[in-house]
């Protein structure tokens, strides 16, 4: 929130569409304009330069108890208007629902993150190009064993929003992200790959050499890898795969998968769904969350709520339509894929409180195990509703307390149920990456390792 | 979209600060869809967006800029926002001459989309859903989506290039869950073609409900699936991503070019089982993957990429070709006007071969049956791939026996081409599909025959 001037155009442009709603109708506009950056490097040159500006604005009508939605990716009211009477129509051919309502303002204060830097503005896109090449020559010089880059890339977005409802919500914020990458290529014979990213809000707090070094790392510790026998392990997960766990593991923790019968903790309210060492929370308020944000889909002030506390299911996430049927209220929890969509509910920026254990710590007392560093194919592999669980892998062994071979092409596999039950520890490494979601390494007993 | 003199304008505008290439990207795409969860038609739909990417190239370099604002000026300063990289070459006016490009997709839309009712539409939700739940008193929740999208674009470019496209593609999707002692159970079917509204006089809404419950009820009373290695027999139709992984992305001439992919340097060796000819084909009519042009104006073409075993080709987009002197293959893409096209596949599939399918699964002593796929992940410079299982059984003593609980396969792209040991007759094509590349999702399509891979290691929990 960073009131009146800098988006004022933005309010501008939903409270016109909000003046447009006709009586007994409920009208709901979210505008956005963003600006992107992005800069790929290849052998020392500039390979792509891409500059962008992108807006639009997502038109919901309630009436009746009947939803509609259109959008344009534009500010013309003419289009506006359009998309305005689209939505109504759209909304004619919905099933009346009673429970169909625009969020409310529920008095909570919005949070104060200090998410916006202008010295974003001011860096010049030379000192972009220089990070990736920085990251490039880091990348290079960063062990013998590196043959070449599938990428080292720079990017950047200034995003600004406003949201404004018939029923008094209105707001606007802005933010500021950006981020390195890169993939890079280890062996001459056997290739192996790693990759290695840093996130922040204003460029000059990136690290190339942080990135580079982890990239890098991660390739040449799998150089000579070879599949594994298959048997029940210990697994070490890198807190990479964590934050991919604990994403899919808050996707079943949310209003709307309970009400329709998706989510396999839908009556487990109040007990034990995961070992005593795990608590997990929703934080978006935290400013160190790549994905923080001040407000939800909906417009609501967002919260810091507690999924899971000591293994016990403490709550469920809610936006304003899946908490009027639950009959609580939203905790701040509606998610928006864009402009283009609807607010759903879901994890803004989910995280395992972190233990006191270091990585280091934690792999010297497991005897025989897998540290986990990658894991492909979650999309196909796991299915949130059933808790099946089984992915593609790649790490180390781990023998003796001791980090040993490098492993890959194995599966490990396990149900979203088990895992959160045979959590053994929890790392003190709490790390946030690009996603919304941070990871911890984590260490859960009696995986399945699927290879020979 | 845009007229031809400001399109010339415009490129020479690109080309100003001395860039080799420029071109002009505009889309005009209109969506529509609507959805039904929980017994209600919960939304409908609309929208539109509409823009222009710049392009321009100098050296080893590109710029680019996107706007959606269509006027001369918008367009001008787009094009000098993507010229600004292109600093220090020659400079200088250039006068483009554009050249129209035929290219036809060779059938006719029937119906567009526009034109039929929402309440239309809508009831195709409602009869899924009615017949889904009437499959059984387990089946617990439906949801059924309906989406059409209309996708005009057109590409002009400093080589005279000036071709267009009209794509209306229309999808329709069941998913299920079943619930029963040993807990919930999904099933999904799609269907989904380059076609109108046509599609539903060619399907039908209510058998392909009937499948995605069948899919969920079947697995109700499925086990975990084995874990490492067994002989794996792929159905007919059910799982092109196998090619698309173990493959299809490791030939695609960008990741060629960077050493991220183990078929570098293949071309003419024998990289498959003489079993294996792989087409990847953006003429397929009416499929998922199809159009006249690519996002970068160059017609469609089918492009076999292995035959008989041996590599005859990778994939190129302008940009590789350009490097390599060669023409592009037809497979430049990009998801909007927002994004820098690059090499994707279209619709990636397997000929048929002679083995009777029957005889396939009949001579596999244990192994695991695969119906039907889901997605899959590669990692193409090690060739490490996993692609999922959403229909699965046991095969023991030559039958079908067991439905399995769902997860990952995992091999090794060159490893399991070689042992792909018998090709059936029968093939189709397979579900409509995103492939993401990049942060880029397009549409593509696959097909195989009944096939069987020697050797998969399974992803599952028993022992």
């Amino acid at each position: 929130m960073t009131g009146p001037g800098a988006d004022a155009d933005l309010l501008a442009v939903v409270d016109r569409v909000v003046g447009w709603a006709a009586d007994g109708e409920q009208v709901e506009a979210v505008a956005v304009r963003g600006t992107d950056t992005e800069i790929r490097v290849y052998e020392g040159e500039v390979e792509s330069l891409s500059s962008a500006q992108s807006q639009g604005v997502g038109i919901r009508v309630i009436s009746g108890g009947r939803q509609g939605f259109a959008y344009a990716a534009t500010f013309d009211p003419d289009v506006l208007g359009e998309a305005l009477r689209e939505a109504r129509d759209n909304a004619s051919f919905a099933t009346v629902d009673e429970h169909q309502a625009l969020a409310e303002p529920d008095g909570v204060p919005l949070p104060d993150l200090d998410l916006y830097r202008p010295s974003l503005d001011a860096f010049a896109t030379e000192g972009k190009i220089e990070l990736a090449l920085e990251l490039e020559r880091a990348v290079r010089a960063g062990d013998p064993r590196i043959v070449g880059l599938e990428s080292s890339e720079y990017a950047d977005t200034r995003f600004e929003g406003a949201i404004a409802s018939t029923t008094g919500v209105r707001n606007a914020g802005r933010e500021t992200s950006c981020f390195l990458a890169t993939y890079v290529l280890a062996g001459e014979d056997e290739t192996r790959t790693g990759f290695g990213f840093g996130v922040a809000r204003e460029p000059g707090e990136l690290d190339p050499g942080r990135v580079a070094a982890d990239a890098v790392g991660r390739a040449t510790r799998l150089l000579g890898a070879r599949k594994p026998p298959s048997q029940k392990l210990t697994v070490v997960l890198e807190p990479w795969v964590t934050a991919q766990l604990i994403g899919i593991v808050g996707s079943v923790l949310d209003g709307e998968s309970v009400l329709k019968g998706r989510s396999l903790f839908a009556d487990r309210h109040g007990e034990q769904v995961a070992s005593p060492l795990l608590t997990l929370v929703d934080d978006p308020t935290d400013p160190a969350a790549f994905t923080a944000t001040d407000s939800d889909g909906e417009g609501l002030a967002t919260r810091r709520n507690v999924l899971i506390e000591d293994g016990m299911l403490r709550g469920f996430l809610h936006n304003a339509y899946t908490a009027r049927r639950a009959g609580t209220v939203s905790t701040g929890s509606a998610v928006r894929g864009s402009f283009k969509h609807v607010p759903g509910v879901g994890i803004q920026a989910v995280s395992v409180v972190p233990g006191t254990a270091s990585r280091d710590d934690l792999v010297a007392a497991i005897d025989d195990g897998v540290l986990v560093q990658d894991v492909a194919g979650l999309h196909s592999g796991v299915n949130p509703v059933s808790g099946d669980f089984s992915t593609g892998a790649d790490g180390l062994r781990i023998r003796g307390g001791s980090l040993a071979e490098p492993l890959r092409e194995f599966t490990i596999g396990s149900t979203l149920q088990r895992m959160l039950l045979d959590v053994a520890a929890v790392g003190n490494d709490l790390e946030w990456l690009p996603m919304s979601a941070s990871g911890v390494t984590l260490v859960i007993h009696d995986v399945m390792v699927s290879g020979t | 979209m845009i007229e031809e003199p400001v399109l010339t304008k415009v490129l020479a505008h690109a080309m100003a600060t001395g860039a080799e290439f420029a071109e002009i990207f505009a889309e005009d795409k209109r969506s529509s869809s609507a959805h039904l969860d929980d017994g209600k038609v919960e939304e409908l739909s609309s929208g539109r967006d509409r823009g222009a990417g710049i392009r321009v190239v100098a050296g080893e370099t590109t710029g680019y800029a996107h706007t959606a604002d269509l006027s001369e000026a918008g367009l001008l300063a787009a094009a000098g926002a993507a010229a600004a990289v292109a600093r220090g070459g020659g400079g200088g006016v250039r006068t483009v001459a554009l050249t129209p490009v035929a290219a036809d997709r060779g059938y006719a839309y029937e119906v567009l989309p526009e034109d039929v009712p929402k309440a239309t539409k809508v009831e195709l939700l409602t009869r899924a859903n009615d017949v889904a739940r009437s499959a059984g008193s387990s089946i617990t929740q439906v949801s059924a989506s309906y989406a059409d999208s209309r996708r005009r674009i057109l590409v002009a470019n400093s080589d005279g290039v000036l071709a267009t496209d009209d794509a209306v593609r229309t999808l329709f999707s069941v998913s299920c869950v079943a619930t029963g002692d040993t807990g919930m159970q999904t099933g999904r079917q799609a269907i989904g073609h380059t076609m109108g509204y046509e599609l539903f006089d060619r399907y039908d809404v209510e058998e392909l409900a009937g499948e995605a419950a069948q899919r969920a009820l079947t697995k109700l009373g499925a086990r975990p699936a084995p874990s490492g290695q067994m002989p794996v027999v792929i159905a007919s139709g059910g799982g092109g991503v196998l090619f698309h992984e173990a493959c299809g992305h490791g030939l695609e001439a960008d990741l060629i070019a960077k050493g991220a992919s183990v078929f570098k340097g293949r071309v003419g060796e024998q990289v498959a089982s003489p079993l294996v000819t792989l087409v990847d084909d953006g003429t397929m009519a009416r499929e998922w993957g199809c159009f006249a042009i690519d996002d970068e104006g160059r017609p469609a073409q089918r492009n076999v990429l292995i035959q008989d075993g041996v590599l005859t080709d990778y994939m190129y987009d302008y940009l590789r070709a350009r490097k390599e002197g060669r023409p592009s293959s037809g497979n430049g893409r990009r998801q909007s006007y927002q994004y820098l096209p690059m090499v994707r596949m279209t619709n990636t599939y397997l000929l048929a071969g002679t083995d009777e399918p029957d005889d396939i699964i009949a001579s596999t002593e244990k192994g695991v049956y695969v119906k039907h796929l889901g997605g899959g992940q590669v990692n193409t410079a090690t060739g490490d791939f996993v692609f999922g299982m959403t229909e699965a059984y046991l095969i023991e003593g030559g039958r079908i026996t067991e439905p399995l609980r769902e997860g990952n396969l995992i091999g090794n792209g060159p490893e399991v081409l070689r042992m792909i040991d018998a090709v059936g007759h029968d093939f189709a094509m397979g579900p409509p599909g995103t492939c993401g590349k990049d942060g880029q999702g397009v549409p593509v399509g696959d097909g195989v025959p009944t096939l069987r891979v020697t050797s998969l290691t399974i992803g599952g929990t028993a022992a």
